[in-house]
């Protein structure tokens, strides 16, 4: 199974190690034409505002749409949520792109000095202890009916997954616990059905 | 539920997210949005640019909290601000006033010239310059969670940023070739502890990531240091000192963002106007030089 990560911008390169380190084939992308042909694809963290003008003006969010249609599997964390939510509080609307029947907003908790460690309860496999990193992070608000919550923080939703995509307010890539890679290699490699 | 706070992996971790990105020099609220829309990945928040330091002289020290609250208010983006070499209370009023990075500076008139801040008790991250390994190690130590490249600052030139950053490129090459008996001698002549220096042998990179900056004025000198090696870049002077501002920064955005493709760099250096005039750093006198501060 071959994971593309997108490489525009942000923590690119701990995702394809997280990637790696769980067993994944994986390739950088920034182009449309890599994006379009992706079997699965990984949006990192970053600054959304930057993605959303580089998506612009290289064609980018096209590319996504196609993804979406096709029911390509999409893992989003934090930047990579924004862009796969419904509507985001903070955030140009032309940003997030409703792969996800969620709305989010940006930058909830505060600036850096508000970012923090937590565990958090991860609901795959039975319910599990997984170490939440948030950094500047978003929070999630609204949860359609169809989106199934993978992982909470006390009781606030921070992994949601609706069919093929999958999106976290938090960093699994900067920990060592590749759980989160291996369900969306597995989603990935069940084209979206688990 | 225990929260925790200010950990060395959160400050790293906001770094991560900026690497690929340009972080700008801006003095008013007006610039940051300017920054902002053109894509950067932060602000740094100042009173002058380092051109404007270098031609006025005096003493350059941390901007009016004034400036940088209406800079934090005008953008949503991170915002960073500098502060003399070891002046701790400046770095205390930064972190009150709740900036997310603080980059101790050469480029600012150092306060201490022999101690560097110890950032290991602030909650927010800070960035350091080095021009060689040694400084880069000997910061981290200090609690760094970012080294960038001095380079010469306000210059233009860029010339000083590619030597720092191939020097401590090459000189992480050279640790790891070395054996391990010999990593000791290598932390006594490189000033910082054996721990770190045997960390970097290992692995062949610096345990935080690696930003370049000072000089940097056009989008090919961008993509120039990240295809040397640099994870991100700042821009001083070079945006806000070109003939098109807008047009510059998001050159320089989109520069290093597709570093690695000529077809792209050709088409966004077109028609830019004029870069910063710049000054040749061989030209420039000892005590002119800003990356000889904080050793």
């Amino acid at each position: 199974m071959k994971i593309s990560v997108l490489s525009l911008q942000g923590d690119f390169a701990e995702h394809a190690e997280y990637f790696r380190k769980a067993g994944a084939e994986v390739e950088l992308v920034k182009s449309a034409d890599k994006i379009r042909n992706s079997e699965a694809l990984v949006i990192p963290g970053g600054e959304s505002t930057t993605y959303n003008r580089l998506m612009k003006q290289f064609g980018i969010i096209d590319a996504l749409r196609e993804l979406k249609e096709k029911g390509v599997p999409v893992f989003g964390t934090c930047n990579g949520l924004i862009l796969l939510a419904r509507s985001a509080k903070g955030e140009d609307p032309d940003y997030s792109l409703g792969f996800l029947d969620i709305t989010v907003s940006r930058n909830a908790y505060g600036r850096q000095r508000e970012s923090f460690e937590a565990d958090i309860s991860l609901l795959i496999d039975g319910k599990n202890v997984f170490r939440g990193i948030f950094i500047r992070a978003p929070k999630i608000q609204e949860v359609g009916p169809s989106v199934e919550v993978l992982a909470k923080l006390g009781d606030e939703p921070v992994l949601v997954r609706q069919g093929p995509f999958l999106g976290a307010t938090f960093h699994p890539e900067l920990t060592d616990d590749t759980r989160i890679a291996e369900y969306f290699i597995r989603l990935a490699e069940n084209k979206g059905k688990i | 539920m225990e929260i925790l706070k200010g950990t060395f992996r959160l400050k790293v971790g906001l770094a991560e997210m900026l690497k690929g990105g340009v972080i700008m020099d801006v003095t008013t609220p007006e610039q940051a949005k300017i920054a902002e829309e053109a894509g950067a990945v932060a602000v740094m928040a100042l009173e002058r640019v380092p051109a404007d330091i270098r031609k006025e002289g005096g003493v350059a020290r941390m901007a009016d909290p004034e400036i940088i609250l209406k800079i934090m208010e005008a953008v949503t983006i991170p915002v960073m601000a500098k502060v003399r070499i070891g002046h701790f209370v400046e770095a205390q009023i930064l972190e009150e006033l709740g900036v997310d990075f603080i980059d101790e500076s050469e480029v600012l008139t150092p306060a201490d010239e022999e101690n560097h801040i110890d950032k290991h008790g602030f909650s927010i991250p800070f960035v350091c310059g080095a021009r060689n390994l040694g400084e880069a190690l000997r910061r981290i130590t200090e609690g760094a969670a970012t080294i960038r490249t001095k380079g010469e600052a306000g210059t233009g030139n860029v010339v000083e940023a590619v030597r720092h950053m191939r020097l401590i490129q090459k000189e992480i090459r050279e640790l790891q070739t070395k054996r391990p008996e010999e990593l000791y001698a290598e932390a006594k002549r490189l000033g910082a502890p054996y721990e770190i220096v045997k960390w970097v042998a290992e692995n062949g990179r610096l345990p935080v990531p690696n930003f370049a900056a000072g000089g940097i004025a056009t989008p090919a000198d961008a993509a120039l240091m990240m295809q040397l090696g640099a994870e991100a870049v700042f821009v001083g002077s070079g945006i806000f000192k070109s003939s098109d501002p807008e047009r510059m920064a998001k050159a320089i955005v989109d520069a290093v963002a597709y570093y690695d493709d000529p077809a792209i760099l050709a088409k966004v250096s077109r028609g830019l106007g004029e870069a910063m005039r710049g000054v040749d750093v061989s030209k420039l006198d000892e005590k002119e030089l800003l990356q000889v501060r904080g050793l």
